[in-house]
């Protein structure tokens, strides 16, 4: 087990390490100048030479890289050409929002697919089934931006029940300002026992996390059915039968837990493939979070800020992954990590 | 020798046997059977895009200020956009826009991962663990983001688009080649191709990649959804087709502006791309449940 | 005492629809167990006798399979009748069953004691701890080492040997009247084969059940068996009890089963002397299923099936000679 750890962390520090080789290699590719930005509109010639001495872009590319990796471990990500502010401390600022986002949307996707999963499996082959398989289909297919506005014609425009965008009412923010605890306004706002801002951020969070959740919704739910089929073949469940178990719980009982584990792994995976969805439904939304700062960050061309986004991103994306196989394996003692 | 006749005639009429089998497992299934109906409509709209677009010239970017924000209505079922363009019309050029990039992307996927897959699976050894250690790494990043951040750098544009999206795409190809060669090295053509002193290039491209092709050409049309919504994410980031040019994802951004009160815009262009992903899924999940349905759903990357 | 009968089977057909076609995995039998008797079910893999075993509680998984027609009567009920509720206060509780596989029989991811206790809770109303205490009883009346450290194992930290052990815990645990035991010695170790019969036999008799022994081995049903129903094709072609059965065989096809009679535990030898295969389960037979196979057949018994008669007391041959 541990033997297993230490090699998929050693494979994580390759990954690693290839990533920022990529993505450096990326951002020098990059045909605007990095100094020319960093000055704003219409430098100086003289000036521009100085920023590049100044930012190590007259040293050979490796050097540059060598630089950028010291300053990586020393957690220096660089500063944002715009505003001159360090782009880690860009992220750390943006990550609640989007945790906030993407924690409620998991939590959704997982209650609304592995219900659907199960019955889509019990049911096979019936309309029932084929419903659900449609939906799923449907949930992985839409285009989340596309989803996001229409949503915001329905519930805001036509029927008028949600906001159109945003973490919390402006005015409610003025009246009852959060005291940020945590950065999470839900948490924060329960925690203090502020119910006029915990409505508010509650309802701006409903339709931005809906649509995030979708496209995880639609995937769990066919990783369940598919193992759910499998498993409801097993001899074990026929035994359960004839020893006269519920089908109830031989359905969410004895065969979920043995059909848990895929599915857990794919809502590992969808948890980290949300930050990319973010881009979108936080543009949308006007959430602001890591992807509305990526996404501005890309429109101004900003590349320190987009490295470092990716970077983090990646990492995120691999330890959670790893998390997740780990996980499973202390969870199921039968699993054998090699 | 009679025999023989006999016996080749029996396999080629079991062939046939197990394809119509299997295109009846397949279609079985309403959904699989509407997404199949859904894409050869959208092929014949691609083919004949030109004829069928009622404005083509619009369609093709050419503006026209009269009929600026147009609701649908009879001249223009699906109303028009800011620049008075018809809607449907860019949508039914869209439609062959977005064909032919993501054939385009297939194309590069294929050019990249076969041969890599071929190599890695028939020499094995260090270069299989080189290239395969390379797949896995390219496989660690989000593939959108990574998309993403290369457009970003190279500029955006359409080209760079495409091959924005085929770089995080190409090692499920070599993986799958890669486990096609592992097999059919050991199998008894190859064998004898050796035997008689074909050469490797030969035996490689004249013997192997033939035979594991089919299910190259399989997954490369089941892709066609997620690769189609990856151009479409792009273009509605500004980062994949410029305009005028025809895109849906271009369109859905451009309707945002306006699209609280001309719904129309986003709304059609992105019921356009919805219904071309569902079906490519549709049946792409009817195919893979039918060729196994023990076969995991493929970890589709977003 | 008079011969009880506790359940009876009558003209059985349990059928699969298949993409080939029907198969008609049972078609039309019946056969009856006498209290306190342990009626043995032999036939090759495939001839419909553990379908029949599954279609007595109906667990055929359906679809494909499904009870087209037929009775189950125990205890006075058609059980083919019984809302499914009713029939889950059976399963288990009355009739209990041993499977063939131990490797896959059991949950994989509940340990051993939490799968017995649950059953012991379901059907006797008992506390979760009374539930444990009574697991434990029946573990180390299985003759297990250690009962209370196999209750917190899981199955694949037990030998297939100690598996069977605990399905048969759990079987037995249920006070059922009727245990349905399907190939329980199959999947086994040959060396643990033995062991685990004499067990199920010794214990089958402490505990005052009668049961139906599934196998395709003819020398367990030699050794263990009162009566015993022989299955072709999902058809039953004799019936006797063990002694004339194994005395004076009348049916061809167990007489060729007679001839190759496997020293316990070494079923491959099983049935090399008869030659062909068992018709395709979905093909439509006017004669004699065996026909094609047997030795002595003549031309009617292509054209004709031959109906069971009795050819002495209690002895039942499917066959014209």
């Amino acid at each position: 087990m541990l033997r297993y750890i230490i090699k998929r962390l050693i494979w994580l520090a390759f990954v690693l390490l290839g990533l920022c080789a990529i993505t450096f290699t990326l951002s020098r590719i990059i045909p605007s100048d990095p100094a020319a930005s960093y000055l704003g509109p219409r430098p100086r010639p003289e000036q521009v030479e100085k920023v590049r001495v100044q930012l190590g872009l007259d040293k050979p590319l490796y050097v540059q890289f060598a630089y950028y990796m010291r300053n990586l471990v020393h957690g220096d990500l660089g500063e944002s050409l715009r505003t001159h502010r360090p782009v880690l401390q860009g992220i750390w600022e943006h990550l609640p929002a989007s945790l906030d986002l993407m924690i409620t949307a998991i939590f959704i996707a997982l209650s609304v697919g592995i219900p659907l999963g199960v019955l889509s499996a019990k049911k096979e082959n019936t309309t029932l089934d084929h419903l659900t398989r449609l939906f799923s289909v449907a949930n992985v297919s839409v285009p989340s931006f596309w989803l996001a506005m229409i949503f915001q014609i329905v519930f805001f425009r036509w029927l008028g029940i949600f906001p159109i965008g945003g973490r919390i009412d402006t005015v409610v923010n003025l009246v009852s300002p959060i005291k940020q605890i945590t950065g999470f306004y839900a948490l924060d706002a329960l925690i203090t026992g502020n119910w006029a801002a915990l409505k508010s951020t509650l309802s701006h969070l409903i339709l931005p996390s809906i649509t995030l959740a979708a496209y995880s919704t639609g995937l769990i739910a066919r990783m369940t059915r598919s193992t759910m089929l499998e498993v409801l073949r097993e001899d074990y469940i026929t035994t359960a039968r004839a020893y006269g178990i519920s089908e109830r719980e031989i359905l969410f009982v004895q065969a979920l837990r043995n059909a848990l584990g895929p599915t857990l792994t794919t809502a590992g995976l969808c948890f980290a493939f949300m930050l990319t969805g973010t881009f979108f439904v936080e543009l949308i939304f006007f959430w602001p979070g890591l992807g509305t700062y990526t996404v501005n960050a890309i429109f101004l061309n900003d590349y320190p800020v987009i490295m470092g986004i990716t970077i983090i991103m990646a990492v995120f994306y691999v330890v959670v992954n790893l998390a997740v196989d780990i996980l499973l394996a202390v969870a199921n003692p039968r699993i054998r990590l090699g | 020798m009679v025999m023989e006749i006999q016996k080749t005639k029996h396999n080629w009429l079991n062939k046939g046997r197990e394809y119509w089998r299997g295109m009846n497992l397949i279609l079985k299934n309403p959904l699989t059977t509407f997404g199949l109906g859904i894409i050869i409509i959208l092929v014949a709209t691609a083919l004949l895009a030109p004829h069928l677009a009622p404005y083509p010239e619009q369609g093709r970017g050419m503006s026209n200020l009269k009929e600026r924000l147009v609701p649908p209505g009879f001249r223009h079922p699906f109303g028009t956009d800011n620049l008075g363009r018809d809607i449907l019309s860019r949508i039914i050029i869209g439609a062959r826009t977005s064909l032919k990039a993501a054939i385009a992307v297939v194309l590069i996927v294929i050019a990249i991962g076969v041969p890599l897959g071929l190599i890695a699976g028939y020499f094995g050894g260090k270069v299989d663990e080189i290239i395969m250690r390379f797949a896995d790494m390219i496989l660690a990043f989000p593939s959108l983001l990574l998309a993403i951040a290369i457009v970003a750098s190279l500029g955006p544009n359409l080209l760079n688009a495409l091959i924005a999206i085929s770089i995080p795409w190409w090692p499920w190809y070599t993986r799958l080649v890669r486990s096609q060669v592992i097999s059919l090295k050991e199998m008894q053509f190859v064998e004898s191709a050796r035997a008689i002193g074909a050469s490797r290039l030969r035996i490689m491209f004249r013997h192997i990649l033939p035979n594991c092709l089919s299910p190259v050409i399989v997954q490369a049309t089941l892709d066609m959804g997620y690769i189609i919504l990856s151009l479409a994410s792009l273009g509605f980031l500004g980062l994949g087709t410029q305009p005028p040019a025809a895109d849906w994802g271009v369109m859905v951004s451009d309707g945002r502006e306006f699209f609280l009160k001309q719904w129309w815009i986003s709304t059609f262009s992105g019921v356009a791309i919805f219904l071309t992903v569902l079906a490519f899924n549709l049946l792409g999940d009817g195919v893979r449940e039918a060729l196994d349905p023990k076969i995991r759903w493929r970890f589709q990357r977003k | 005492m008079a011969a009880v009968t506790v359940l009876s089977i009558r003209d059985l057909k349990t059928y699969f629809y298949t993409q080939e076609g029907v198969s008609r995995a049972v078609d039309g039998v019946s056969y009856h167990v006498i209290r306190g008797e342990t009626l043995g079910v032999v036939g090759e893999s495939g001839c419909g006798k553990s379908v029949t075993a599954l279609s007595i509680l109906r667990l055929i998984p359906s679809p494909p399979g499904k009870i087209v027609s037929g009775e189950i009567i125990f205890e006075g009920h058609n059980l083919m009748d019984l809302p499914l509720d009713k029939m889950r206060e059976i399963r288990g509780n009355k009739i209990s069953m041993i499977f063939q596989e131990p490797l896959t029989s059991l949950n994989p991811v509940f340990t051993i004691g939490s799968q017995l206790s649950k059953v012991f809770i379901l059907h006797q109303n008992l506390t979760k701890k009374e539930a444990k205490k009574k697991a434990i009883e029946m573990l180390s009346a299985c003759e297990m080492p250690s009962p209370e450290r196999i209750m917190k194992e899981y199955p694949y930290q037990l030998s297939g040997g100690m598996r069977q052990r605990a399905m048969i815990a759990m079987a037995l645990g249920c006070n059922s009247k009727v245990l349905i035991a399907d190939e329980p010695t199959t999947a086994l170790d040959v060396t643990i084969q033995a062991q685990i019969l004499d067990l199920t036999l010794q214990l089958r008799k402490e505990f005052g059940m009668t049961m139906i022994l599934i196998t395709h081995n003819l020398g367990i049903v030699a050794k263990a068996a009162d009566r015993v129903v022989v299955m072709y094709a999902g058809e039953k072609v004799e019936e006797a009890d063990v002694f004339s059965l194994f005395e004076k065989p009348r049916h061809p096809y167990t007489i060729a089963l007679m001839k190759s009679i496997p020293i316990l535990g070494r079923s491959e030898k099983f049935l090399k002397e008869v030659k062909g295969v068992v018709p395709a389960p979905y093909l439509e037979i006017s004669g004699c299923k065996f026909a094609d196979r047997c030795p002595e057949a003549m031309r009617r018994c292509h054209r004709e099936k031959p109906q069971l008669r009795e050819v002495e007391k209690g002895h039942l041959v499917a066959c014209f000679r």
